[in-house]
This record gives C-alpha cells, sequence and structure tokens, in this order.
C-alpha cells in the first residue's frame, strides 16, 4: 500500500495488508506463469497414466512418422515418442525440485546463521561459501558426475551444493536486517535460546527473499538436470528423460522432429513460467519486505 | 470558516527591508484546499482554509495522521505520491500555486515558498558541501557569483553559524544535529522567500538545541517578515512560538484562532485534549518518598562502553520496589546503554548490578529465568519492538511460555495482560501492522507485564509516540506502578519526568550530575546542567478554565471519540 493511506486512516485499519502470494497474484505475469508450469507440471505427473503404451515398449520403426496409433512417431529405437515425453517429464522435476528444495534450505540455515551469530562463525560459512562460488555450476557437476560416475542422488546434491551459498548470501543480507529490529533483541532480553530466535523470530521474517530465491533456484535446477541429461551425464537409458530424448533423437531431427521439439517446448516453457512466477513473487517481496513503516 | 481576506501584493521581491512596516498583511491564504488520495479517492485534507500574515507564524497543531504534513507540502504545491490536490487555491503572495504548472511552481519554490523537513540528516546531500547546497538554493542567475556568495555568509552569520570559507567546505556529516537544523534553516532563507513551511523541525533535538533553533527560527521570520507555518504536534512548542495556532483533526481545520485564545479558552474538545496531553514541568508540590532498606536493583560504579570508547563512567542508581526513577539525559549521554545493561542487552561493563541482593550477569543469557522473569524491557520504538509475522496473542505468549511456563488458560493469560496495558482482549488476533504506533507501544507493554515483572525498564517509550499518546502511556505507566512495579524510567523529557519520577538521576555525558528526589532536584537544580534543562523546556501553563481537573483527561477521549 501507498504511502499517502496511511495517513488518511488514524484509525489503524483492521484488515490485513495482502500477503506476498496475493500481492504477487495482482501481477499478470505470475497468473501466466501459474498457467505455463501448471500445464507442465500436469503433462509431467498425470502422463504416466494416461500414456498409450509403456515407455520401452516398440511400436514403430526408428524415426518413423505417420504410424497409426503413435501420433508424434517413433524415436531412434522405434519407441513412442508421445509416451516417453509424458514419462520424460516427472524424473526432471523431481530431480529439479529436490536440488533446489534441498539447496535452498542449506543455504537459508547458512545464511541466518552467518547473519545471526556473525564473528568467526560469520567468517568461516561465508569465505567457504566464496570457494564454492567460485566453481560454474556446470563444469562443477560434469567434474564430479564424470569422477564418481552418474547417479540420481548425486545430481540432486551436487545442484544443490552449488545452490547453497548463492542463496546463503541472500539469506544472511536479510538476516542482517532482521536483527537490527527491536523484537529479536527483546527475545535475547529473555533468554530465548539462539536456536529459537533464528527459528521463531528471524526465518518467518526473511521469507520473502527466501520464496523468490526458491524461485530462482527451481529455475536454474531444471537448466542443470536437462543439460546433465542431454550430455549423457544425468538419468542413463533407457529411462526416459526429457534431457536424455533430446540427446537420443536430436541426429534424426530432420526426418522425425518432434521426438526433440516435444521436451525442448516443455523444458522451455516450464522455465518461463517458473520465471514469471519468481518475478511476479519479486516484485511483490519490494512492496513487502520494506521493513517498519514510520 | 474563512473570510478572503487576502489583499493584493503586489512587491515580491524585498521581503526583508520592508517585512516589519508591512506585517498585518496576509502573505499566504489557503483558500478551500482539498487534497485526496489515489485510489481511493479519501480525502487525506478536506476543504482546509487559513491565512497566515507577513512576519507572523502560524502553528499548525494535530496528531499523527491528521493530514497536517500534506497540508505543509501542498503548500509547495508538491504532492507526496498518490496523492492529488483537487480543489482550492494557495495563495502566495497573490500568485495560486495550485494553479501553475510544475516549471512555474519549481521557480517560485525557494524564493517564495521554502521547506524546512523534519529530519536534517536525511534533507542535506551528504555527497555535496555545504557552500554547493546553500548556493543551489538561492539559484538566481541574475546575481553575480559575489554576490551568491555574500548573501550565504551573510544567511550564515544570521542562524549563528561561521561563515569562513572552512565551514563552507564541510560536509553535512560533520555537524551536529542542531548546526544541520540550522544549515535548513539558513538554505530555506537564503532566498528571502514569502511563506516558510516548517515541518516538525525540533523533533529529533535536544531541549536545549530545540531552544536556540525555536529562538533562531522566531527571530528570521520576525526580520525577513516571513510568513512562518510551523507543524508540530507539541502544543507546547507550538504555544511558545506561534501566533496564531490552528488545530487540525482528521484532515479538518476544527480550530483556528490567535494562540493567546486558542490556548486560554479553546473551543473543541479536541484542542482541549490536546493541550491537557501537554507534561507540565512541575517543580513544586512533590511528596518525598521513604527510601528504602535494602532497594530491588542497585546499580554501583557501572562503567560502560563500546569496544575502546567509554560511554558511562562511574554509574550508582538505585530503584525501590513501586518506585519509578528516570534516568533524563540528553542524546548521547549513555542512557540507553545503562538501560540495556540492566536488562542484559550490552554486555560491555563493569561494575556491580544487583537485583533483589543478587548479582545480575552481563549478559541475559547468563542470568538465571527467575532473574530475566522479574527484570523487563519496552523498547523505544514500538514500529520495530514487535515481530510483524506474530498476532498479539502470540507476542505476549512467546515469552510467557520461555519464562513462566505453559499457561493451563492461555486465553485468561493474554486478556489479563493485554488489560492492564489498557487494550481490549479482542487485540490478541492482530497483527502489529494492524494496529496505531501508540496500540503497539500497549502491546510491548502488556508483553512485558504479562510474566510479572518487578522491574520494568523503559526505554523512552513515547518518543516515537505523539503528546496525546504519550500522556496515556504514562497515565499507563502510573497504574502499574501503584500495583507494585518498580519502573526505570529513561527519557530526554524533563517535563515528564517532574511528574511520573519519584527520584531522577541527571545524565550528562556518560556521568550522572545530580541524582536525588524529583521534587528537590526540579525545585532547588544543584547543576547547572539541569539549570539549563529546566530554562529550556518550553514554558507552558494551562490557563483555559477546568484545566485543573486534568483527572478528566479519560472524559474528554471518549467526547472526541465519539
Amino acid at each position: 500500500m501507498s504511502g499517502p493511506s496511511k495517513n488518511t486512516t488514524p484509525k489503524a485499519s483492521v484488515r490485513r495488508r495482502p500477503g506476498l502470494f496475493r500481492t504477487a497474484w495482482r501481477f499478470g505475469r505470475t497468473k501466466v506463469g501459474v498457467a505455463l508450469t501448471a500445464l507442465i507440471v500436469l503433462i509431467a505427473v498425470l502422463g504416466p497414466f494416461v500414456a498409450p503404451y509403456t515407455p520401452t515398449e516398440f511400436v514403430a520403426k526408428p524415426y518413423e512418422t505417420g504410424v497409426d496409433g503413435a501420433l508424434f512417431g517413433g524415436d531412434n529405437l522405434g519407441r513412442d515418442v508421445l509416451t516417453r515425453f509424458m514419462w520424460g517429464g516427472w524424473t526432471l522435476l523431481l530431480l529439479a525440485g529436490s536440488a533446489a528444495a534441498v539447496g535452498v534450505a542449506a543455504g537459508t540455515v547458512v545464511g541466518i546463521i552467518a547473519g545471526y551469530r556473525r564473528g568467526w562463525v560469520d567468517d568461516v560459512l561465508m569465505r567457504t561459501n566464496d570457494v564454492l562460488l567460485a566453481f560454474p555450476q556446470l563444469i562443477a557437476a560434469l567434474l564430479v558426475m564424470s569422477i564418481i560416475g552418474p547417479k540420481v542422488w548425486l545430481i540432486v546434491a551436487v545442484i544443490a551444493v552449488s545452490h547453497m551459498p548463492r542463496v546463503a548470501r541472500v539469506i544472511r543480507e536479510a538476516t542482517r536486517k532482521v536483527i537490527e529490529q527491536d523484537y529479536v533483541k527483546a527475545a535475547e532480553a529473555i533468554g530465548l535460546p539462539r536456536w529459537r530466535i533464528m527459528t521463531v523470530e528471524i526465518l518467518p521474517n526473511v521469507t520473502s527473499p527466501l520464496l523468490v530465491e526458491l524461485g530462482l533456484r527451481l529455475t536454474y535446477s531444471i537448466g542443470v538436470v536437462a543439460v546433465l541429461g542431454f550430455l549423457g551425464m544425468g538419468l542413463q537409458p533407457p529411462t526416459a528423460d526429457w534431457g536424455l530424448m533430446i540427446n537420443e533423437n536430436r541426429q534424426g531431427m530432420a526426418v522425425q522432429p518432434w521426438a526433440v521439439a516435444l521436451p525442448v517446448t516443455a523444458i522451455a516453457v516450464l522455465t518461463v513460467g517458473a520465471n514469471l512466477i519468481t518475478d511476479g513473487l519479486s516484485r511483490a517481496a519490494i512492496g513487502i519486505d520494506r521493513g517498519v513503516e514510520k | 470558516m474563512t473570510e478572503n481576506e487576502h489583499t493584493e501584493n503586489t512587491d515580491t521581491g524585498s521581503a526583508a527591508t520592508g517585512g516589519a512596516a508591512r506585517s498585518g498583511e496576509a502573505v499566504l491564504v489557503v483558500d478551500g484546499l482539498t487534497v485526496i488520495g489515489r485510489p481511493s479517492d479519501v480525502e487525506i485534507i478536506s476543504g482546509v482554509s487559513i491565512t497566515v500574515k507577513r512576519g507572523e507564524i502560524l502553528g499548525l497543531v494535530g496528531e499523527s495522521g491528521s493530514g497536517k504534513t500534506t497540508l505543509g507540502l501542498s503548500l509547495l504545491a508538491h504532492c507526496k505520491r498518490a496523492t492529488e490536490i483537487t480543489g482550492g487555491q494557495v495563495r502566495v503572495g497573490g500568485q495560486d500555486l495550485a494553479g501553475l504548472d510544475e516549471k512555474g511552481v519549481r521557480r517560485l519554490r525557494g524564493r517564495a515558498v521554502a521547506y524546512i523537513p523534519q529530519s536534517p540528516a536525511s534533507a542535506l546531500n551528504p555527497a555535496l558541501r555545504l557552500g554547493v547546497q546553500l548556493r543551489e538554493a538561492l539559484h538566481d542567475d541574475s546575481l553575480s557569483e559575489q554576490d551568491v556568495l555574500g548573501r550565504v555568509r551573510e544567511v550564515l552569520r544570521e542562524v549563528a553559524l561561521p561563515d569562513d570559507d572552512a565551514f563552507l567546505r564541510r560536509y553535512p556529516h560533520q555537524l551536529s544535529g542542531g548546526q544541520q537544523q540550522r544549515v535548513a534553516i539558513a538554505m530555506a532563507f537564503v532566498g528571502r522567500p514569502e511563506v516558510i513551511v516548517l515541518d516538525e523541525p525540533t523533533t529529533g533535538l535536544d531541549v536545549t538545541t530545540q531552544a536556540h533553533v525555536l529562538e533562531t527560527i522566531r527571530a528570521m521570520t520576525r526580520d525577513y517578515g516571513t510568513a512562518g507555518v510551523y507543524i508540530s504536534h507539541d502544543m507546547a512548542v507550538v504555544a511558545d512560538l506561534a501566533d496564531e495556532i490552528a488545530v487540525m483533526y482528521q484532515g479538518e481545520v476544527v480550530e483556528r484562532g490567535r494562540a493567546a485564545e486558542v490556548l486560554s479558552d479553546p473551543r473543541h474538545a479536541y484542542t482541549r485534549k490536546l493541550l491537557l496531553a501537554v507534561p507540565l514541568l512541575r517543580t513544586s508540590g512533590h511528596e518525598e518518598a521513604e527510601p528504602e532498606e535494602e532497594p530491588l536493583l542497585r546499580v554501583s560504579g557501572l562503567t560502560a562502553g563500546y569496544g575502546r570508547t567509554k560511554v558511562l563512567e562511574g554509574i550508582d542508581v538505585s530503584v525501590s520496589r513501586g518506585e519509578c526513577v528516570a534516568l533524563l539525559g540528553e542524546s548521547g549521554s549513555g542512557k540507553t546503554t545503562l538501560s540495556r545493561s540492566v536488562a542484559g542487552l550490552h554486555h560491555q561493563f563493569t561494575g556491580e548490578v544487583l537485583f533483589d541482593g543478587d548479582r545480575l550477569a552481563t549478559s541475559s543469557y547468563r542470568r538465571t529465568a527467575a532473574q530475566r522473569r522479574r527484570v523487563q524491557y519496552v523498547f523505544q520504538n514500538p514500529y520495530e519492538a514487535l515481530n510483524p509475522r506474530k498476532r498479539v496473542r502470540e507476542q505476549i505468549l512467546g515469552p510467557y511460555r520461555h519464562l513462566v511456563g505453559r499457561p493451563e488458560d492461555p486465553d485468561a493469560v493474554v486478556a489479563e495482560s493485554l488489560e492492564r496495558a489498557a487494550l481490549p482482549a479482542s487485540y490478541a488476533d492482530r497483527f502489529p501492522e494492524q494496529l496505531s504506533g501508540g496500540e503497539r507501544q500497549r502491546v510491548c507493554i502488556a508483553r512485558a507485564v504479562a510474566t510479572d515483572p518487578a522491574l520494568l525498564v523503559c526505554d523512552e517509550i513515547t518518543s516515537a509516540l505523539d503528546v496525546s499518546v504519550q500522556a496515556e502511556i504514562v497515565k499507563l505507566l502510573h497504574g502499574l506502578q501503584e500495583q507494585g512495579m518498580a519502573l526505570l524510567f529513561v527519557t530526554h523529557n524533563i517535563a515528564l519526568v517532574s511528574n511520573i519520577a519519584d527520584r531522577v538521576a541527571i545524565l550528562n555525558k556518560g556521568e550522572i550530575v545530580e541524582y536525588g528526589p524529583v521534587g528537590q532536584v526540579m525545585s532547588a537544580p544543584e547543576h547547572e546542567y539541569t539549570r539549563a534543562l529546566i530554562a529550556d523546556t518550553p514554558d507552558f501553563e494551562l490557563s483555559f478554565p477546568g484545566a485543573q481537573e486534568r483527572l478528566g483527561l479519560a472524559e474528554e477521549e471518549r467526547a472526541v471519540e465519539g
């Protein structure tokens, strides 16, 4: 709400200011983003249940199009493209989602501790972060994958670790602002344990940047997981996976474009959708986290 | 309400020379001014009419949210974001500002109308030297470089600041708060404006500095023949300064008249409420409190600092049960450091702090649960002291659960502490953003008294609030004290101290210069610093009939609200 309204209402208005989600929902971009993301998520989640075949069933000749019963034809081995497309989404979403969630959670913990405890704790945590930041996300992932070998948990772990320092930096700054406020000192004065102060007093007040970070990290995760799949460092054949599909079918792109176009479009739409939501959230957060109004 | 007594003003340039001679002529005429807020279209000020004569000061009084700042800004034809002037005129020296375009208005700002904001620290550009800023404020192309510099030096001398080159080369951060405000005044007067708008220019200043700044403003408006509009929520300051008073309430001028008349015979109930809210400096009639054998809190030989800087030295204070001890001092005197040391929030101190016979550790974390429960702290700024994500109920129950234990009936605990802070139990479900400043501070007090403390440390708890709200909070504290609670009341307001405290310790530059029963200190101050503080407090006396019955305040409130 803008400045003058607080002057017009001497008796404090009893209505609450709309929260982050509701403010974000007012932007058209958020609505578009939610629609796009929901579409892809729906395909990925419901796909396996409605797919006409199993993902490893041979229904056509390699790169054959115009087959009866296979709308988008066959892939490089003659499996149904539509079926594999419907099966290949949830792995990507799951990997990207869990990588983003783990990374943001770890980054939040590190950020709040570093911001609140200051001193040597802050120094150790943040300098370690700096070291991690020095590795480019994708290169680090490729390095680890090629040494240890492509494993699902490793994909999640590597992406999460690469997110952590970036999230930690943002949350640390937000924490620094919050701990200047007197309600944190009030909690210290009554001797509330430090971990309780961090979870009860600080965490709820950094949720706005936290949600924005979550959206942003999710977008990056989708990209990295897809790229790893494409480079053969992600999920291994014969699993149906969008990244893998692009890799497997790129040689036949001229004769059978669907096998590449479908996963590429899906990833693009998902990324754009997630980005639009994040954008809406961050715009709403600017209005909300102005801190105290005087 | 207004009779358009505006006379055509032909000469707009040389106000300084002929001002005194032509006093009596209206320079600023505001007629039926209406400002609305977008997009709600609520009228922030509705149909306000005021007139100010040359060389006079109009005091514009009202509480926060009454629209006084919006009115002040619209006198410069400036609107805050999402506000708009929709009706009425602002005539300065015969020219209607509201009707001019942006370019025309800009030409008149600083020359015809000037503005002195509340906080000089944020009004001055920290990156520019004072000389540059002052020259900028003059923005008159017809003058030569030499004339401009001469004028700048002249105005600096008039506000009692040095006018040498070394001073002009300084940056704002190299000045004290009072000096910064003087520079802001100089900037406003450098273009010899017809009208000057002062938006609570002394709120952030100490009484001594405030007295000097007010004196400067008074003298400058007289000498220049400028019409001044002084915006404030403090009747005492306005009574001291203004020739005419306009009282604003919810966007309307509810009372307007000569200062003496308004003060001696207030017509509107709201005006009476504002007048009654001002704490009077009581220099006599204090009852002597009997000092206890073993005080509840005894601070002896306390020395505190930040890093290598010493802020407090050799402090001895004691607070008995059911007693209110005031720590009085200006900003930077170390009074907040002292109160925070008592609360266990400031750790760097040496010396002895005994509470109920036991030594208090420097950090609250090393104190026993009982000690933390029995010493509670109320913060200065209620806008920062409540977690915005928690309902009032949780704000109160959080400390209670931690210090007392899980309550059998949480609703009763919340309702009782809210009641002790004079708030209805229905407030428990609200979030801080749904409360006004005064209500927030009451919630802070409710949170503190929920655990049934023996000592309440109040750190300037009224300084962020309007005078009228302050009176209510003080009344509340009185009630708590009568229930047996000891108060350590930190403030810079000596009038407040004379009304609430039993004993007072006067802090100056980290040392206690005077300490004793409040009656003795107020009537026969021994230290010259105390004498200066008393002398610099604005003289204010209630002179209208019925003012003596200050206890009738509660009825007045209802009359205003009803």
